[in-house]
């Protein structure tokens, strides 16, 4: 069986908000976009980034989650919410070392990427990536990657004295085995909150929308 | 650490079956209590009884485990501590000069009333899910409200020893009140549990439509967390439903085996508590725990991120999530040239970007 799987390269991302439409399709979360669309610094580049979950093998979100409420099926895929279980604390929104879950005051439950479960379970691709145009997000198997790209995937990483191993790939530098997370680098020059993503999204209107 | 905490819901826990043993053993207390000594017994309900005390122990034994886990151990006690301190004392409660703790119960009355009785924020996704959600868990909590006061022996009839036709109810033995069979009270009393069936039917009918007309729900129920426990509340509500209509309109036709498969159907009901979706109706209480805690954190000092300086959660949170990281043996912590960094002390958009710019500088780009 050919294996599918998902390669992130967000500096290949064009900013153009295709994936986050995109995902307000889907099934699991209708009217509601997981993705978030971050400018990376505003102050100096137009650089975005979609962020997506990364199916961590070992979920911090889950391990910090008080009321049981995230599960991973076997195929790895970490699920959004148990709606009847979360307490909406945001302990997940806290840990999460890439920052993915949402916690939404209205209907207070957090929500998250479960990389369009309804889809690819039946080998179907996520939705942001049958979008994406410039193959920032790309759902395929490794050989296809292969043929296109001349990085290499990663998704082993290290957040300081954590390692983090997940079953989203980051494309990484050709040759690279893992991600050692630098955070002092990156420590400085940053404005708040420069985020183009959800918020318009999160409001009364558009849960109520959902049924 | 890491390997205990994660396994604990794995393996036997001694501690967890010691507090679930206890539990059984209150419920037994009580049935012996309750019913003057058995005196008052109905002994053709053995079978539920025992069933209650396995489910006593078994509900116990699971929410032990789960309370055990360090995020809910320190919900629980978090909440509590919010609950009992001042932290509220901005709120309502001092201005109407009845304190702190006055105010947070006053608090809590509110949020059993919104969260528990009408369930409003079930509304807020629909109304189809909360008229589901109201009849699944309004008929099942007058149905177990009616039938384990039986069954354990709390609540018996006697006839008036001069009129058959009258039945006086007795709580822990002691009369309490006395009605005619044919009267709307005796009516009603006698029919509370089909009542009670026909809300459990109702949200079962509007739960199946909403499972299958819902892409996502279909994507992620597993037959055992959410479609075995509607089977069995189905399997339920129709034996107790047909044992009514056994007795009044077939004349008992087919009772005792219906008696019987209505007996199955509820001790299996019992005994799947702990497992799958109906777990749920003992863990959320916690959420009044985290309703507390939020309130105390808008009240106290707040966290801002190391990085963009943006206040995005109370300071006592991200204290409380490295502790409960720490006991998960989970260390987020980098040893930087500048001292110690928790990435806790990085709020999750920064994180979002600090992973970005680490890919793009792997890349060069
Ligand atoms: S990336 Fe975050 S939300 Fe996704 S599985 Fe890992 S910890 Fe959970
Ligand atoms: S917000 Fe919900 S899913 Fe996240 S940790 Fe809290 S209870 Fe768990």
């Amino acid at each position: 069986m050919t294996e599918y799987e998902f390669f992130i390269d967000p500096s290949r991302c064009i900013g153009c908000e295709a994936c986050k439409q995109a995902c307000t399709e889907c099934d699991t979360h209708r009217g509601r976009s997981m993705i978030h669309l971050e400018f990376v610094d505003r102050a100096v580049s137009t650089q975005t980034s979609p962020v997506v979950c990364m199916h961590c093998e070992d979920p911090t979100c889950a391990r910090v989650c008080p009321a049981d409420a995230i599960k991973q099926t076997d195929d790895g895929i970490v699920q959004s919410s148990i709606r009847d279980r979360c307490i909406g604390c945001s302990n997940c929104v806290l840990a999460c070392p890439f920052g993915v879950p949402h916690y939404v005051a209205a209907i207070d439950q957090m929500v998250k990427c479960d990389m369009c479960y309804d889809r690819t379970s039946i080998g179907r691709k996520p939705m942001c990536a049958t979008v994406c145009p410039s193959q920032a997000l790309f759902y395929g198997t490794r050989e296809e990657l292969e043929r296109l790209r001349s990085e290499t995937p990663v998704n082993d990483f290290r957040f300081g004295n954590q390692r983090v191993r997940t079953k989203v790939h980051l494309m990484s530098s050709p040759g690279a085995d893992d991600m050692d997370v630098d955070v002092m680098r990156f420590m400085a020059g940053a404005e708040p909150d420069v985020r183009i993503e959800e918020l318009a999204v999160w409001t009364e209107d558009s849960v109520a929308a959902r049924s | 650490m890491s390997a205990s905490s994660r396994t604990a819901n794995r393996y036997f826990d001694p501690r967890a079956f010691r507090i679930g043993a206890a539990a059984a053993g209150l419920v037994l207390l009580m049935i012996v209590v309750g019913s003057s000594g058995l005196d008052h017994f109905d002994w053709a309900l053995t079978t539920y009884a025992v069933a209650s005390v396995f489910a006593a122990f078994s509900v116990v034994y699971r929410y032990a485990v789960w309370a055990g886990r360090p995020p809910t151990r320190m919900y629980l006690r978090r909440g509590w501590q919010a609950f009992r301190s001042g932290r509220g004392r901005s709120g309502r409660g001092a201005r109407l000069g009845i304190g702190a703790l006055g105010g947070n119960a006053a608090r809590l009355g509110r949020l059993l009333l919104n969260n528990f009785v009408l369930q409003t924020f079930i509304n807020r996704r629909s109304v189809e899910r909360w008229i589901m959600h109201a009849g699944l868990s309004w008929g099942g909590m007058l149905a177990f409200g009616i039938t384990f006061p039986l069954v354990f022996g709390w609540v018996h009839f006697e006839t008036l020893a001069t009129d058959a036709e009258v039945y006086r109810v007795f709580v822990f033995g002691f009369p309490v009140d006395q009605f005619h069979v044919g009267s709307f009270r005796g009516q009603l009393f006698f029919n509370l549990l089909n009542i009670s069936a026909l809300l459990v039917l109702l949200g079962l009918a509007l739960s199946v439509k909403l499972r299958m007309h819902d892409g996502g729900e279909l994507a992620v129920q597993t037959f055992a967390d959410d479609v075995f426990p509607l089977l069995l509340l189905l399997a339920v509500t129709v034996t107790g439903l047909m044992l009514t209509v056994s007795a009044k309109l077939l004349s008992g036709y087919g009772f005792a085996f219906i008696g019987l498969s209505h007996a199955a159907s509820v001790i299996a009901l019992l005994l799947y508590l702990p497992f799958g979706k109906l777990f749920h109706i003992v863990q959320r209480p916690l959420s009044l725990g985290v309703a507390f805690y939020r309130h105390a954190g808008e009240n106290s000092p707040r966290a801002s991120c190391m990085r963009c300086g943006e206040d995005f959660a109370s300071g006592a949170h991200v204290a409380d999530m490295k502790e409960v990281l720490d006991q998960l043996g989970l260390d987020y912590r980098f040893e930087t040239g500048s001292g110690i960094v928790h990435y806790q002390d990085v709020c999750p958009a920064c994180r979002r970007r600090i992973v970005t710019l680490n890919q793009g500088a792997a890349l060069g780009r």
